[in-house]
């Protein structure tokens, strides 16, 4: 036990740097990450927990992949568009992740907005990533019924290891969710925005606390989550 | 080791974290049904785990009736035997255990013993519960579906576990695994919270390093948790693909009842693999949060300071990190790589010296001290026999070359009955008479409870000690009936239906608990704020219980850490965390 008072733990004006400045946190009054929000905090911790679901659900699928006796079919061709008589493998996975990695920037925009208290541009940009996280769950919901139409099924396959239409339909649908559960996250957190609920302090219909421009930033922690789950995805599963 | 500054004159730093605005409930159905105050939500959970978990004793009585008197009673039948195993197993552990320690102390002790007002999110805390009461009706209606419950075993081993001839393959695994998913979702609110409230929401001058153990082992189970259920949440949803469209995830080329099925090429091996990743840090999920109130009851009851703190502290950190890397040695059986077995086995006794720290420093908190036998202490002392003892059967268990024969037998039973069924609840029931008396205002009563102890804890031994030996002898686990089989001598027999009515007593003398609980609501002692004379802030609430908000106007400040007691030199012989430092004790 050191002989620290409250007051002791934090000298002011004091700057501290590496891991005397990690140190500092973690032996503090009321708070091990000063600058985090409760809010925010959440969000990290939860990202934490939600990275083991997804790398769980990859590592199985690579174990399944490797240990089927079954030939696995090739990716590149699986998911290749013909498009005015050219053929081109995975165009449609380079759009879509395209548009996922656009509308990651469209959010941090939005975060920077918000910070501003610009309700229109940030309402907008939301709105945007909203719109381009609804397109990609489009794409993905195309790609979907054309595998189904070409005879893919989570129990089999015309090409071989049946286990890759089950990871495949898991799996994006797994990450497709929850790019729909950002998406109406986007929605409504935006409509609070335009609405000005966060400058009026306007209290939550559930918890009845005051809603903060910080909202803004935690969405958008989760919505960069979901696109930097999506480049593992893509890369393990179309590009291996 | 007084923790306070030597200069008393000092003034507060002002709050880091601002005074929260509670939700504050309008009627009576948000305040004692839906409500969002954490220590309603505490005990709802400890209702509802409790109330599953008799389901789960009788399930066991009914067991303990088939291997004692075979035959005996015609009901169950191997179909029944298998179901009754399965929810038996798991109801005691996810649904009873981790519930209750992580729902049901955590959100009683969180709030209260760090100085907040509530937990930071009540709202989410809320939906927690009743996700969980959700998962515990899904479960229990597997009893009435057709087919009843799965009975593929707690583990529910894939391709045994979804194949037509084990029972409740129609309805009983879809139900089972609904209800694991829910649960996670709805632990996944609840730890959330509880680790967010550690990190960030403690009152003026509550470090780290000030936070009793209680709440250093409900933290470190919780993140934990919040690690390893992902596996299950993952292998859950993929096994129930299995089962309902057809995926062969688990399943290999299997032919059954002379019929080949439509699965092809799936591995076994990997819902063993992603079960026990979660499987084996679950023990200790379950084990840490016991550890850490196990410390204070023996502190605040032999009236010293926890021996070796930060070791404490540090003990439990290692043993939660190095619990991810062991679960492989519940797989010696399936076959492994020998230097996987070596790795896995290494690192299995490796954990025995940050739980062997524990043990000696309870001990040496023990050595000397002004030990009161209340309630709270005799079950400590008991949780750490019994803790030994099963820790040690662990030792055995953690070499492949003992665990391959060992593996299936009775032995492995009786072992983890002692170490995580045995003795974590033992730390539930010492806890419950600790603070009951803080979370109704009257103490329970005290000579029910030592019936209810002396009976439960010798009860226990005669129990599971007996297991041991029957296990050694060579009777197999999870056989409805062994019949004569020559290696297992008749003596067995013997002793297992001597197992069966101490089973059926001690199972009958929880009702003196059960009893005790009720009684002592209205009629036992009132017990004023702080009858145990305990430094922590539980304690120290300016009401008993604890009123909406915990604390009234101010929140307390915390000026030293939670084990000042019997300081030379000081009136009294404990200072609450909150006692400002005094010029004649600093």
């Amino acid at each position: 036990m050191n002989e620290l008072s409250p007051t002791a733990l934090r000298p002011e004006g004091t700057h501290l740097t590496g891991w005397s400045s990690v140190e500092a946190d973690w032996s503090a009054d009321q708070r091990a990450f000063r600058t985090a929000s409760w809010g925010k905090a959440m969000m990290w911790i939860f990202l934490l927990s939600d990275t083991f679901i997804f790398g769980t659900f990859l590592i199985s699928y690579m174990t399944v992949r490797m240990s089927t006796v079954v030939p696995w079919p090739n990716p590149s061709e699986v998911f290749a568009l013909e498009i005015g008589g050219h053929h081109l493998p995975l165009i449609l996975i380079a759009i879509m992740t395209f548009v996922l990695i656009s509308s990651s920037g469209t959010m941090a925009m939005a975060v920077n907005f918000g910070y501003r208290r610009d309700r229109r541009k940030t309402a907008i940009l939301m709105l945007l990533t909203a719109l381009l996280g609804a397109t990609f769950v489009g794409m993905q919901a195309f790609e979907w019924s054309k595998l189904i139409a070409e005879g893919v099924r989570p129990w089999g396959n015309p090409w071989g290891a049946e286990q890759f239409g089950s990871s495949f339909f898991m799996i994006t649908g797994f990450h497709g969710t929850h790019v729909t559960i950002g998406v109406i996250f986007l929605l409504i957190i935006a409509r609070k925005v335009w609405r000005g609920d966060f400058d009026q302090a306007r209290r939550g219909f559930f918890t009845s606390r005051k809603g903060r421009y910080e909202i803004v930033e935690i969405t958008g922690l989760y919505w960069h989550f979901v696109d930097l789950v999506w480049v593992f995805i893509f890369a393990l599963f179309y590009l291996w | 080791m007084v923790d306070v500054p030597s200069d008393a004159t000092v003034p507060l730093s002002t709050a880091e974290v601002e005074d929260v605005e509670l939700y504050h409930p309008r009627s009576w159905v948000t305040k004692y049904v839906f409500s969002q105050d954490a220590k309603i939500i505490a005990i709802q959970y400890s209702l509802t785990a409790l109330a599953i978990g008799l389901v789960a004793l009788v399930l066991s009585w009914l067991m303990r009736l088939q291997l004692g008197f075979p035959g005996l009673v015609s009901f169950i039948d191997p179909e029944r035997y298998y179901q009754l195993i399965t929810m038996h197993g798991m109801i005691m552990v996810i649904y009873l255990l981790t519930a209750l320690f992580l729902g049901g102390f955590g959100n009683y002790l969180i709030p209260l013993m760090l100085g907040a007002r509530d937990m930071v999110f009540p709202y989410v805390n809320m939906l927690s519960y009743w996700i969980y009461l959700l998962a515990v009706l899904v479960l229990v209606a597997g009893f009435f579906v057709p087919g009843g419950t799965t009975g593929a075993g707690w583990t529910l081993y894939p391709p045994q576990a979804i194949l037509a001839n084990t029972p409740g393959q129609p309805w009983g695994i879809i139900v089972m695994l609904v209800s694991l998913i829910l649960f996670i979702i709805g632990f996944t609110m609840g730890g959330l919270n509880y680790v967010v409230t550690v990190l960030q929401g403690r009152t003026r001058g509550m470090t780290l390093m000030r936070m009793p153990l209680t709440i250093w082992g409900i933290f470190t189970a919780t993140v934990m948790a919040l690690l390893a259920f992902p596996a299950l949440f993952v292998a859950a949803v993929m096994m129930l693909l299995d089962r309902l469209i057809g995926t062969s995830f688990f399943m290999p080329s299997i032919v059954a009842l002379g019929e080949q099925l439509p699965y092809r090429g799936g591995s076994p091996i990997l819902f063993q693999h992603l079960f026990w990743f979660f499987g084996h840090p679950e023990v200790y999920i379950v084990a840490l949060p016991a550890f850490g109130i196990v410390s204070d009851l023996i502190s605040t009851h032999a009236r010293k300071n926890i021996f070796g703190y930060r070791m404490m502290v540090w003990a439990l950190v290692a043993i939660g990190a190095l619990s991810f890397v062991v679960w492989a040695h519940h797989m010696y059986v399936s076959g492994m790589h020998p230097s996987f077995g070596f790795f896995f086995a290494t690192t299995t006794l490796i954990i025995a010296i940050p739980t062997a720290i524990k043990v000696y420093n309870w001990v040496l908190t023990l050595w000397r001290g002004d030990i009161h036998f209340t309630l709270p202490m005799l079950f400590a002392l008991g949780f750490i026999v019994t803790f030994v003892n099963g820790g040690l059967t662990g030792l055995f268990l953690g070499n492949v070359v003992v665990d391959v024969p060992l593996s299936d037998t009775m032995f492995v039973v009786a072992h983890f009955h002692m170490v995580m069924g045995v003795a974590p609840i033992l730390v539930i029931f010492g806890a419950i008479y600790h603070w009951y008396p803080k979370v109704t205002g009257r103490m329970l009563d005290t000579t029910l409870g030592k019936l209810h102890f002396w009976i439960t804890f010798l009860g226990a031994y005669l129990i599971f000690f007996p297991m041991h030996y029957i296990g050694l002898m060579g009777v197999p686990r999870r056989y409805h009936e062994i019949g004569d089989m020559a290696f297992v001598p008749a003596s067995t027999a013997t002793l297992n239906g001597f197992i069966t009515v101490v089973a059926l007593i001690v199972g009958a003398a929880q009702l003196i608990f059960v009893f005790n609980l009720a009684w002592s609501l209205r009629r036992g002692q009132p017990a004023g704020g702080n009858p145990w004379r305990a430094t922590t802030l539980e304690w120290q609430t300016p009401e008993t219980p604890p009123a909406h908000g915990n604390w009234g106007k101010t929140l307390p400040v915390v000026y030293r850490w939670a084990y000042d007691y019997s300081v030379p030199g000081a009136a009294e012989d404990f200072l609450p965390q909150n006692q400002p430092p005094d010029p004649a004790t600093a």
